[in-house]
């Protein structure tokens, strides 16, 4: 393969039938937040576009791979892109622990009067709250709630986690020592136990809401608890998704110890979510 | 050093076809990043006029004290949509426009790295820009908050909300997918020969402006979806009543705000920097100063946030810190003021319409500089927060900054892109009425400012009402004036003034940049084969 010669490609369906899929999916998303009822036919109608998107415009990609398309230098392009797509990742979960940091530091202890002077301008609303967390605020919004442990299922979702990290990297090794079996088992493994970490997590919520009165609606305590796990939950699932598919195409064979940018890329993901699920585990349940 | 002769023979070792599609069609599927570049560009063409004409609708109202033509809600969505078109339908794709047109051109790559994406990442913009313009046939109107978005009034908005929300999550996959195609671009596809430390400034600029993108535009992106679940699931991020805050709202906006403002205004930096060497016939003064001025900057854009928010109530250390960390971004500012002059000190200047216009960027663009720098100063700016003032600082910022240096970079490259030249005479009549109006139109917005007019307002005290109309005269003298750029573009696109165009534009260009050794108009594709000298910023 030459490396002068940079592999580009002529005219491509794909994107633009992406961005209307996800077009659609988003306006119907609205409309149906809006109460409109054409909303949920439009969402599940662009969400279907994305998908067969993404199946074709990756099947592409893994052909183009497979019958040497493309250059050491195609490569680095495609794990810059890999890499700065999840440094955009890792600010956009940051903005939620952000959230989390300053209303537990920050808001929380000003609503019960931290740094007032004699006025106590914050007790002005609300006159007897006292500042802790978790909380609902004030205003108690949502009700009474109980919150979430840490060392019944997160732990165990933490362990699961950590043994997927292991099992991945196991897999990676099989890649490169040619190790087919090993390579297959791990990622059969990793896979498991991704959608297990989904599964428990279901359960957890399921409890939440059944049991504990905690809701997305439990004021800030449930706002920040919900929205972290909820972003890393569906995160969990996207690279279980994708490791499936690497899974499948491991499976047929596709990938060389020189070459499998997908896998890499697959596996960097997946230790992404690794980390922050540790951030979560510190922040959000153990302190 | 001298120019390269480089290859541009149309034959590849692929057995793939080559040449555009035909019709249509070629604009949906196209991956070439010249193709992709006339696409960002004419839509942020577009989107100028679209967002010139609320902006005018603006001045309109406040041609006279009282309420004219529009109603006050109407009238905020107008601030609103004019702001958020501007700043994501206008200024930013048609940097990013200018990225695709010239990075590759500039360090001898055949194309974008990631192609297919780049056709994604515009078809994006289009998709978010049409349905945050959709909002405006809505029930309830358009958001109506200010482009800042701020609950708990943004939360107010009818129906509007979740598109304009979903725009800005459109807008920032769109900006993000462009952003890493400019960094896998620069650092993987740069002809051999062109270390880091040769890159033209564009080419640096854009670098450190992507990577601003990627770190932001998930924050605010971020942020939309807390309002989101604040107002449909219940959440409680910005409500004090359940332990949040809106001013956290606030903090987070402009993390991503502050250096929103800068991807605005790095790339502008980086073109005027290559267009004034040119017209003064010497090289850049102090290149590396640049770059390093480029870094600080970008890296200062992170740590001071919060001069937007010093009426909000924030601790006293708060106000101090930040108030520093501002008045600190004039330092590496100021080093590139003083290099442009310096680039132009005894050069042998001309001045056709691009120099006049990247002239007229460094005085007014270091107008607003020092208004920024006295609204750094947070006592001062309670007295300054939410006026005009502050109105006058960022147009100052961005409409004779970075509006002009965008009309110079078209003046200085549609010769080479379209292989013909432009109306000169036109083009100077152009700039002189843009640069009279535009100050005509800004400067006493100062004065209307410091007397203490509120911005986002249709309606005003008469003591007022002498500086706004003279500022809506020059509203309106600019933006006319500007349909003689659109003029000028779609005629040297037809064919110009019919003078000849050589491969070089501009007199000794070719020792500026890569861009200028390649034919005008350049093949479909350009630099199949990696240049093998590259010229230097400093020769
Ligand atoms: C020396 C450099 C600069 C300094 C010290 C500075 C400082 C400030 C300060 C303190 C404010 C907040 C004022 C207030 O709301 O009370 C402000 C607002 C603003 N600045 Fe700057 N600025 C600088 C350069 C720029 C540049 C280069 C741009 C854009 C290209 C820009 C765009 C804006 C915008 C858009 C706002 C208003 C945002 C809003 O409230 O809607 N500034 N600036
Ligand atoms: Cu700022």
């Amino acid at each position: 393969m030459s490396t002068t010669a940079y592999y580009i490609p002529h005219k491509a369906t794909w994107p633009i039938i992406g961005t209307g899929g996800l077009m659609l999916t988003l306006a119907g998303f609205a409309n149906f937040l809006n109460g409109s009822s054409i909303g949920s036919t439009m969402m599940v109608m662009g969400f279907m576009t994305f998908i067969v998107m993404l199946a074709g415009w990756f099947s592409l990609q893994a052909t183009e791979s497979e019958s040497g398309m493309y250059s050491t230098q195609v490569g680095i392009s495609y794990r810059m892109g890999m890499m700065w797509f999840i440094f955009s990742e890792i600010m956009f979960f940051a903005v939620f622990f952000g959230t989390l940091w300053y209303t537990r530091n920050l808001s929380v202890p000003w609503l019960g009067g931290l740094g007032d002077g004699p006025g106590r301008s914050s007790h002005l609303l609300w006159e007897n709250f006292t500042a802790q967390w978790p909380t609902n605020g004030p205003g108690e919004i949502g009700g009474e709630f109980e919150p979430m442990g840490a060392w019944g299922l997160p732990l165990l979702n933490t362990l699961i986690l950590l043994t997927s990290g292991v099992t991945c990297t196991w897999a990676h090794h099989g890649l490169l020592a040619q190790k087919r079996d090993q390579l297959i088992k791990g990622l059969i493994a990793t896979v498991a136990l991704g959608f297990m970490f989904v599964a428990f997590q279901a359960i957890e919520y399921h409890e939440a809401y059944t049991e504990m009165g905690l809701t997305l609606g439990s004021g800030i305590y449930g706002s920040t608890f919900f929205m972290l796990t909820g972003f890393h939950g569906f995160h969990v699932c996207v690279g279980a998704i994708i490791l499936s598919v690497v899974l499948f195409r491991s499976w047929r064979g596709h990938f060389k110890p020189e070459n499998h940018f997908a896998f890499e890329a697959a596996a960097w993901y997946w230790h992404f979510v690794d980390v922050v699920w540790l951030g979560l585990f510190v922040f959000v349940y153990l302190l | 050093m001298s120019a390269v002769v480089t290859e541009h023979d149309d034959h590849h070792e692929h057995d793939h076809d080559h040449g555009p599609s035909k019709g249509l069609l070629r604009w949906l599927i196209t991956t070439n990043h010249k193709d992709i570049g006339t696409l960002y560009l004419l839509f942020a063409l577009a989107m100028f006029f679209v967002g010139g004409a609320m902006a005018l609708v603006i001045r309109a109202e406040l041609f006279e004290p009282g309420l004219q033509f529009v109603q006050p809600q109407f009238f905020n969505s107008m601030t609103t949509m004019h702001a958020l078109v501007m700043v994501f339908g206008a200024v930013m794709p048609a940097f990013v426009g200018l990225a695709n047109w010239m990075i590759p051109m500039m360090i001898g790559a055949p194309d974008m790295a990631l192609p297919r994406m780049n056709n994604m990442s515009f078809w994006l913009l289009v998709a978010g820009v049409l349905m945050l313009a959709s909002t405006l046939f809505m029930e309830g109107g358009a958001p109506a908050s200010g482009w800042t978005l701020y609950p708990p009034l943004v939360l107010q908005t009818g129906a509007a909300l979740p598109f304009a929300i979903f725009s800005v999550h459109l807008l920032g996959i769109s900006s993000i997918m462009g952003a890493i195609n400019i960094i896998a671009t620069i650092f993987n596809m740069r002809a051999p020969a062109m270390t880091l430390m040769k890159m033209p400034l564009f080419v640096w600029t854009w670098l450190i402006t992507a990577f601003l993108l990627i770190a932001i535009m998930p924050v605010f992106a971020g942020a939309v979806t807390m309002l989101l679940t604040d107002r449909f699931f219940g959440t409680s991020f910005f409500d004090a009543a359940g332990g949040g805050d809106p001013v956290l709202y606030q903090h987070i906006f402009w993390f991503f705000g502050h250096p929103e403002v800068y991807v605005m205004i790095l790339p502008t930096f980086g073109v005027a920097s290559t267009i004034i060497p040119v017209f003064a016939r010497k090289p850049l003064f102090g290149y590396s100063s640049m770059v390093y001025a480029t870094a600080a900057i970008a890296f200062l854009s992170f740590i001071v946030w919060a001069h937007h928010m010093f009426t909000v109530g924030m601790p006293i250390a708060g106000e101090l810190y930040f108030m520093y960390a501002t008045m600190l971004i004039a330092i590496p500012t100021g080093v590139k003021v003083f290099n442009w002059t310096a680039t132009m000190w005894k050069g042998s200047m001309t001045f056709e319409t691009p120099m006049l216009f990247s002239i007229a960027f460094v005085v007014l663009f270091t107008m607003g500089g020092f208004t920024g720098l006295m609204m750094s100063v947070a006592p001062s700016d309670f007295q300054y927060h939410d006026t005009y003032f502050i109105v006058a600082h960022f147009h100052y910022t961005l409409v004779p900054a970075s509006i002009f240096i965008l009309m110079a970079a078209g003046y200085f490259w549609l010769p080479k892109w379209t292989g013909h030249m432009y109306d000169e005479k036109i083009g100077k009549l152009h700039f002189w009425l843009s640069a009279i109006s535009v100050n005509i139109l800004f400067f006493p917005q100062h004065f209307l400012g410091l007397a203490g007019m509120p911005r986002r307002i249709p309606d005003y005290a008469v003591q007022f009402a002498d500086w706004n109309m003279v500022s809506s005269i020059g509203a309106f003298i600019f933006g006319f004036s500007q349909l003689l750029f659109l003029w000028i573009v779609v005629k040297t696109i037809k064919g110009g003034t019919g003078e000849v165009v050589t491969d070089e534009v501009w007199e000794d260009a070719s020792k500026h940049g890569l861009e200028w050794t390649l034919p005008s108009p350049p093949p479909y594709h350009t630099f199949t084969t990696p240049p093998e000298i590259v010229p230097t910023e400093h020769f």
